[in-house]
C-alpha cells in the first residue's frame, strides 16, 4: 500500500509541480502582497502590513468606475449572450436547409481576432472628422440625432462594450447549445408528441432540463470570462480606459502594474484579491442555485 | 376500440436520389378487433415499426385510411386519436421521477378534460399499481432496472387510458429471463385493462406465446394474419414457414412425381392430388420420426440433449440449410447407431411450397 502510494504520487509530480509554481505560489504570493503595504517589487521591500491596500483600492474612483463598468457588463452580457444563443441554436436545429452555412457563419466571429472584431466594430461605430459611422448613418436615416458611440457619452460607450462583447462571445456558446440539443433523442419529443404536448411546454419541461448542464456550464464559464473582460475594451477604446471611463477590473489591475500611473504592486494585488472574492462568491452561488434547476 | 386499416400505404422518397421510393407499409388492409392483443412481426427493416408510427399518427400514411372503431382518424394528431405509445428505449424522462413522468400526459390536458393535481395524483396512483410499481414513485429512471422502467413506460402511456396501446419492441431491452416474465406481464395488464394492444417484435417466440392474433409481415407486405398457432400449423408460404418456429423449418429441395414427395431418391410422404413438379419442402423439426425403416436418410452429425427433448443434428444433400435439425422426445429410448440416421414423418408438420412463388401447395 506504502509503495503503491509513492508510485502514485510519482505519477502527479509533474502536474503538481506546474500547478505549484504557476498557479498556487503566485495566488499565495499576490495574496500575501495585498497586505503589504509599498511594496516594491525591485527592492522587494515594503512599509508595514495590515489593510490599507484594501481601502485604498475600495476608495479609488477609478476602481470604483471599473467595478460598475464589469458588474454591468457581467449581467448584461451574459443572460442576454445565453438566451440569444438558446434561440438561435433553437433556430439552427429546427431548419434543414442552408444549416450548415448558417453554423458556420455564427462561427466565424469565433476564430476572428479580438482586435480585428475590435476594427470591424468601429467602422461599425466610430464617427470622425470627415466620416459618419455605419449605426449613425442608419440613425439618420430614421430621423435621429446621431451618437458618438466611441468618445461620447457613458451609455453609448457601454452599449457598444455589451454589444461587442455578446458578439464575440456568441459563437461559442451557440456551438455548444446546437450540440446540446441534437443530443436531446428523439423519442423524448416523439413521446411528447403523443401526448399532446404543447410546442413551449416541450420546451420547458423536456428540452430545458436535458440541455441544462449544458446552459449552466456556459452560464458559469460566461460569468467567470465576463468578469475577466480587458481586451475588448481595449480593442474598442483604446489603452487609455480610465480616462475614457471604460474600464474593467482587470484593466484597473494592468494599470496598477504596468500602466502610466502603475508600479504599485500592492493596489494591483488587493484589487486582485476582490476580483477573486467576486468570482468566487458568484460562481458559488450559482453552484447553490443549479443544485436546484441542474438535471445530470 | 377495433382498429381498421383500408388500403394503408407510407412511401419514403429514396434517400439517394435515384430509383423508386421505399414502400415501407404496402396496402395495409385488416381489422383488429376490439380488445385484443395483436402481435406485428416480422424481420428488421420490414416496416412494422413504420405501420405503428402510422396507427399511433406520428406519420402520416401516403395512402389509405385509418379508423378507430367508426371515426376516420387518419388526419387526426396523436393526441386527438387517444393513443398510448410505449417506446423500445422507453423513453422516460431522464430528470422526472416515476410519479412526474407518469403524470406528464394528464397535465397536458386542456379544456373539459382538464384535471385536478389530486386527481392526477389518484390516477397516476392507480396505473402504478396496476403495472405493480406503486413502491417506486419517488425514483428516477436512472435508479430503476430496465424492467420497472418497462412498467413506468406501460403506466406512462395507459394513464390517459387510451383507446389503443401500441408497444414498439417492448421487451427487446430486457434480459432473457425478465423477459420471459414481463411478456406474462403485459398480457395480465391487457386483460385487466381490456384495452386493444398492437405490439411490434421481431421475436417470433414473444409474438406467439401471448398474442391473441399475429400480423406477420415482410417488406412492407402482410404475409399473414392468424391466431399463433394457425399461422404456425398452417403457413401460407415458405417466409412465414422459414418465420416461425424455434428451432426454424428444415427447408429441403424436392419433387413431387406420382403424387409423391421425393427427396433425393427416396419417396418419403404421400402428397395426395399434387401435380408432378420441382418443389421446396418443408419439414419442422418435430416432424421427424426416428424410424429404422424410415424413408429418409440423413447423415448423423451429433446430438444435442436439451433435458426436455432431444435435437438430432444431422445433413442431407437435399437440404438448403447446412444442417438439418429434429426434435425428439427425451423419454424414449434412442436407436441410432452409426453415421446414418433413417427418419419417417409426421403429418401435419410437412409442406411445400411452389418453387417460384413460394406460395403453400396444400394437400
Amino acid at each position: 500500500m506504502e509503495k503503491n502510494n509513492l508510485k502514485a504520487w510519482l505519477y502527479l509530480l509533474p502536474a503538481i509541480v506546474f500547478i505549484g509554481v504557476f498557479m498556487v505560489y503566485p495566488l499565495v504570493d499576490v495574496f500575501i502582497y495585498s497586505f503589504e503595504e509599498g511594496f516594491n517589487s525591485a527592492s522587494q521591500t515594503y512599509f508595514g502590513v495590515g489593510g490599507h491596500n484594501y481601502s485604498y483600492v475600495l476608495r479609488d474612483t477609478y476602481f470604483i468606475q471599473a467595478l460598475k463598468n464589469t458588474l454591468i457588463l457581467v449581467f448584461i452580457t451574459v443572460p442576454v449572450s445565453t438566451v440569444l444563443a438558446l434561440l438561435i441554436s433553437l433556430g439552427l436545429s429546427s431548419i434543414k436547409k442552408l444549416r450548415e452555412l448558417f453554423q458556420t457563419i455564427y462561427f466565424l466571429p469565433y476564430v476572428t481576432n479580438t482586435l480585428a472584431v475590435g476594427l470591424v466594430f468601429m467602422i461599425l461605430f466610430k464617427s470622425g472628422e470627415a466620416s459618419e459611422s455605419l449605426v449613425n448613418m442608419l440613425l439618420k436615416l430614421f430621423g435621429m440625432t446621431p451618437v458618438d458611440f466611441i468618445t461620447g457619452p457613458y451609455y453609448a460607450k457601454m452599449l457598444v462594450l455589451c454589444i461587442y462583447t455578446v458578439w464575440v462571445v456568441l459563437p461559442f456558446k451557440i456551438l455548444i447549445l446546437t450540440s446540446a440539443l441534437a443530443s436531446v433523442k428523439e423519442d423524448y419529443y416523439s413521446a411528447a408528441k403523443v401526448d399532446g404536448t404543447s410546442k413551449f411546454r416541450i420546451f420547458r419541461k423536456i428540452t430545458l432540463p436535458m440541455i441544462s448542464p449544458m446552459l449552466f456550464y456556459l452560464v458559469i464559464t460566461g460569468f467567470i470570462g465576463a468578469f475577466k473582460a480587458y481586451s475588448d475594451a481595449v480593442a474598442l477604446f483604446g489603452t487609455e480606459l480610465n480616462a475614457a471611463e471604460m474600464n474593467t477590473l482587470v484593466g484597473y489591475i494592468y494599470d496598477m502594474l504596468y500602466g502610466d500611473g502603475g508600479g504599485f504592486p500592492s493596489y494591483a494585488s488587493a484589487a486582485a484579491i476582490i476580483l477573486f472574492a467576486i468570482i468566487l462568491t458568484i460562481t458559488c452561488i450559482n453552484l447553490i442555485i443549479s443544485k436546484k434547476h441542474v438535471h445530470y | 376500440m377495433k382498429v381498421v386499416l383500408k388500403n394503408l400505404t407510407k412511401k419514403f422518397p429514396n434517400r439517394n436520389k435515384k430509383g423508386a421510393d421505399v414502400i415501407a407499409v404496402n396496402n395495409f388492409d385488416f381489422e383488429i378487433p376490439d380488445g385484443k392483443l395483436i402481435g406485428l412481426l416480422g424481420p428488421s427493416g420490414c416496416g412494422k415499426s413504420t405501420a405503428l408510427n402510422l396507427i399511433c399518427g406520428l406519420l402520416k400514411p401516403t395512402e389509405g385510411k385509418i379508423y378507430f372503431g367508426d371515426s376516420d382518424v387518419t388526419d387526426l394528431p396523436p393526441e386527438k386519436r387517444g393513443v398510448g405509445l410505449v417506446f423500445q428505449n422507453y423513453a422516460l424522462y431522464p430528470h422526472l421521477n416515476v410519479r412526474q413522468n407518469i403524470t406528464f400526459p394528464l397535465e397536458n390536458l386542456k379544456g373539459k378534460n382538464k384535471m385536478k393535481k389530486e386527481e392526477r395524483l389518484k390516477k397516476a396512483m392507480e396505473v402504478a399499481k396496476l403495472v405493480q410499481i406503486d413502491e417506486l414513485m419517488d425514483r428516477k429512471p436512472s435508479e430503476l432496472s430496465g424492467g420497472q422502467q418497462q412498467r413506468v413506460a406501460i403506466a406512462r402511456a395507459l394513464v390517459k387510458m387510451p383507446n389503443v396501446l401500441l408497444l414498439d419492441e417492448p421487451l427487446s431491452n430486457l434480459d432473457a429471463r425478465l423477459r420471459l416474465q414481463t411478456r406474462e406481464e403485459i398480457k395480465r395488464i391487457q386483460n385487466e385493462t381490456g384495452i386493444t394492444t398492437i405490439f411490434v417484435t421481431h421475436d417470433q417466440d414473444e409474438a406467439m406465446s401471448i398474442s391473441d392474433l399475429i400480423i406477420v409481415m415482410k417488406d412492407g407486405v402482410i404475409q399473414q394474419i392468424g391466431a399463433p398457432q394457425g399461422v404456425y400449423d398452417e403457413p401460407e408460404n415458405l417466409f412465414v414457414a422459414k418465420f416461425l418456429g424455434t428451432p426454424p423449418i428444415n427447408v429441403f429441395d424436392a419433387r413431387v412425381e406420382n403424387e409423391k414427395l421425393i427427396i433425393g431418391d427416396a419417396a418419403v410422404f404421400d402428397v395426395p392430388g399434387v401435380a408432378d413438379g420441382e418443389v421446396v419442402a418443408g419439414i419442422r423439426p418435430e416432424g421427424f420420426i426416428i424410424d429404422k425403416n424410415g424413408p429418409l436418410s440423413c447423415s448423423l452429425k451429433g446430438i444435442e440433449v436439451m433435458g426436455r427433448d432431444i435435437s438430432i443434428i444431422s445433413s442431407h444433400n437435399a437440404s438448403q440449410n447446412p444442417t438439418v435439425r429434429s426434435i425428439v422426445m427425451s423419454d424414449k429410448e434412442l436407436d441410432i447407431s452409426g453415421t446414418a440416421v433413417r427418419f419417417s414423418l409426421r403429418k401435419g408438420k410437412v409442406f411445400i411450397f411452389d418453387k417460384e412463388t413460394e406460395q403453400r401447395i396444400k394437400f
